[in-house]
């Protein structure tokens, strides 16, 4: 026993070296005449002999264990069923969160005086939302229609770009370029659709995250039109039905509300903005399931052929799919642009059509309340983790916390779907049978 | 015609380049049926790998160009191999039985780490590297334009070119080919059948890395500049080559990767070299309509 944990111990450090020696040991720097390298040996050593400690106590005190009955953790499933059920009302429960969630913050801070930096705590929220709102859009195409795409990042670009060109070449409002961003997104979710109608799974992952990487290529590079890199900035600023929020001027939002100026108002004005929209799409969604259209497409995950037998016709099921998706993605865009007030190429890149499929995935396919806890750990908690300065006493001056994460945005992907394959909450059951369960 | 001639030769050079990293892609492909998303990112470390040896060896003192290429071709497909094996063990061996989507999350999770560790570890600025292998051949000349192909250019396509023909015998002669093509078909009856069905997979994975070391060391001897973001953009490209030619299909890979990389060359060299990538894919688009699994692939036959 003793003796075959040591060989593997041994064995790891092996890999552990190899792994690390070069890429880990020498470090290329630039120097006048080329490059030199840069020893960090005793950093090597130093985590070579971890791998081997470690895997050594791991072998003989942890894993040796017998492995005891575990009760599975079926938390999250119990929620789960609580929440489809509606049965102590978490969607009460959490939608009064989310609209109290200001107020909770303001309160807070001014009785624990904790001095949060409210802004900042907003913006994070804000920013959750915009992904709920995309996980719940992407969801309908990847969890209830069963398509992979790859390339959802490309109809949040067009929602974003039609907005900042229609209100800047048109001067029209917020208001009016908002459904029409949607419409446009669902046309292009249509103009994708058609040509992969026919593939299935892997090719069609291929072909979404080919059209997302052409939307992208195409906007940086037709200058004339999008600003090329440069992007586009000046992006009006939505107003509260033709209130602007502005310090000065005759007609602002705050001079008609009666309340002093304070900049924390548009902050507050597109949180609620942004959870009106993923309500609505939370919303829709729920409808469209319970419709012979969302039937369809539940179908059609579970079996194409057989759906293909019983009438349904696909072609529409899948374009509706697309398109619906696309269309929701399309108003987050506009959101997005309204609230930067400067988009680029840069924030619609290949990387983010992979964290919104993660999301996704990682909150359980089709699972709404997934998308919702998902979102919450991998965009709210790794957004925390930029300003970790407390790290820097922990690890020197020279580190930069920010620098490790998206490294531990990816760990963190690979350790949940190890841990929980099925995600969060993991349940695919058609919303409808025939007969009921037995349990 | 001359200006075609020598874009032709940049074309299969940068083809074989995307060849042979879209065999990784197709042989894991073809053996899990998953989209190995991080093996662009193992080309990419295999590139880092073959920088720092080389540099290294040249530190102590080997300056003889093929022994110490050698050298680095030997110790970075070692390496890499050790990459694409633990990538492979902690990502998608756990999530073996599990459902499709699993693994190409741990594997879109994997590409992030891998990149941002090289970031971290190495920095995220270009590295350049010397010409080491100069010289080339004229083998046209007319009005003033020469048609070359260089010393680089020759050992690309020979190296892509033996290494194809070595794996085909590989996969069709050697009984750990017959390995991969049983659990290919149906790794349960495999299994059944007393192969080692973890192991063959570990293998293929090997294999991939392997090759994808080669075409590490060479895109990097070739274009002299790499940094951590090259995984990605030479990985979708040679993916985009894998699924053209058909996934799962091992000359299909090689003719994508042709495909894809003279398609490339061709629409920098006549149109707009921005649009490049733009090309390639719009192939693929088309490609797929017409022929939904590919060139080579063979179409999918579903018994109910």
């Amino acid at each position: 026993m003793t003796k075959n944990a040591l060989t593997d111990a041994l064995i790891s450090s092996a890999i552990a070296l190899a792994l690390s020696v070069f890429m880990i040991g020498f470090r290329t720097t630039d120097a006048p005449g080329g490059l030199v390298l840069t020893y960090k040996i005793p950093l090597v050593i130093s985590i070579v002999a971890v791998v081997f400690l470690g895997r050594l106590f791991l072998n003989l005190f942890w894993w040796r264990r017998p492995s005891s009955t575990k009760t599975k953790n079926r938390y999250f499933d119990i929620l789960q069923v609580r929440w489809a059920s509606g049965g102590i009302s978490l969607h009460g429960i959490t939608l009064l969160l989310a609209f109290a969630l200001p107020l909770l913050l303001f309160v807070l801070n001014a009785k624990m005086n904790l001095g949060l930096p409210l802004r900042y705590w907003f913006d994070i929220a804000t920013l959750v939302l915009t992904y709920i709102m995309l996980g719940w859009g992407l969801n309908i195409v990847v969890g209830m229609a069963g398509l992979l795409d790859l390339g959802y990042v490309a109809f949040y670009a067009i929602g974003a770009y039609s907005y900042a060109l229609l209100a800047q070449h048109f001067g029209l409002s917020f208001w009016v370029c908002l459904p029409l961003a949607g419409l446009l997104a669902a046309v292009w979710g249509v103009a994708l659709g058609f040509p992969v109608l026919r593939l299935r799974g892997d090719y069609l992952a291929i072909v979404t995250l080919a059209f997302g990487e052409i939307i992208r290529i195409v906007l940086l590079n037709w200058y004339q039109f999008t600003g090329g890199p440069d992007g586009l900035s000046g992006i009006p600023r939505p107003s509260f039905f033709g209130l602007p929020f502005k310090r000065y001027g005759d007609n602002t939002f705050h001079i008609f509300m009666g309340l002093e100026y304070s900049t924390l108002h548009r902050i507050l004005f597109l949180y609620y903005l942004i959870l009106i929209l993923a309500l609505l799409t939370y919303f829709v969604t729920n409808k469209m399931r319970r419709l012979p259209i969302g039937r369809a497409w539940e179908a059609l995950r579970e079996d194409e052929i057989a759906c293909r037998s019983l009438g349904i016709n696909t072609v529409n099921t899948k374009l509706t799919a697309f398109a619906t998706g696309a269309m929701f993605g399309g108003l987050a865009g506009s959101f997005f642009a309204t609230r930067q007030g400067f988009i680029s190429p840069e924030s619609f890149t290949f990387i983010e059509s992979a964290i919104i499929l993660a999301i996704v995935v990682l909150g359980g396919l089709g699972s709404q309340l997934g998308v919702v806890i998902a979102s919450v750990v991998m965009i709210g908690g790794f957004e925390l983790l930029r300003n970790m300065s407390w790290l820097k006493l922990l690890f020197g001056e020279d580190f930069d916390p920010s620098l490790y994460r998206m490294l531990l945005f990816g760990l963190a992907m690979v350790a949940i779907m190890v841990w929980k394959p099925r995600g969060f909450i993991s349940s695919r059951e058609p919303t409808i049978l025939l007969k009921e369960k037995t349990q | 015609m001359e200006y075609f001639a020598q874009q032709m030769i940049n074309g299969v050079t940068l083809g074989s380049v995307y060849g042979l990293i879209a065999i990784g892609y197709t042989m894991v492909y073809g053996i899990i049926g998953m989209i190995n998303f991080a093996h662009g990112d193992i080309f990419m470390v295999s590139a880092f790998v073959s920088l720092i040896v080389f540099i290294a060896l040249l530190s102590i003192g080997i300056t003889w160009i093929p022994l110490a290429l050698l050298i680095v071709l030997i110790v970075s497909m070692a390496v890499t191999s050790v990459y694409g094996w633990t990538v492979e063990r902690l990502a998608y061996r756990p999530l073996r039985a599990s459902f499709r989507l699993a693994p190409l999350i741990t594997a879109i999770g994997m590409s992030i780490v891998l990149q941002n560790y090289v970031q971290i570890v190495q920095g995220a600025r270009v590295k350049p590297l010397p010409p080491v292998i100069t010289g080339s051949y004229t083998l046209m000349e007319k009005d003033g334009f020469t048609v070359q192909i260089s010393n680089m250019q020759i050992a690309i396509i020979v190296t892509t070119f033996i290494l194809m023909i070595a794996f085909s015998a590989l996969i069709s002669k050697t009984s750990l080919g017959r390995c991969q093509r049983a659990c290919e078909q149906d790794r349960t009856m495999a299994a059944l059948l007393g192969i080692n069905v973890d192991r063959t997979i570990s293998l293929t994975f090997i294999m991939g890395a392997g090759l994808a070391s080669v075409a590490g060391l060479m895109y990097l001897l070739y274009y002299g500049v790499i940094d951590f973001y090259i995984g990605f953009v030479v990985g979708i490209k040679a993916f985009t080559a894998a699924v053209l030619g058909g996934i799962g299909s091992l000359p299909g890979a090689m003719l994508g990767g042709l495909i894809i990389g003279l398609v490339e060359t061709f629409w920098s060299a006549y149109f707009a070299i921005g649009y490049k990538d733009v090309a390639a894919f719009s192939i693929l688009i088309i490609v797929l309509i017409f022929l939904p699994s590919g060139l080579l692939g063979k179409p999918e036959v579903e018994k109910i």
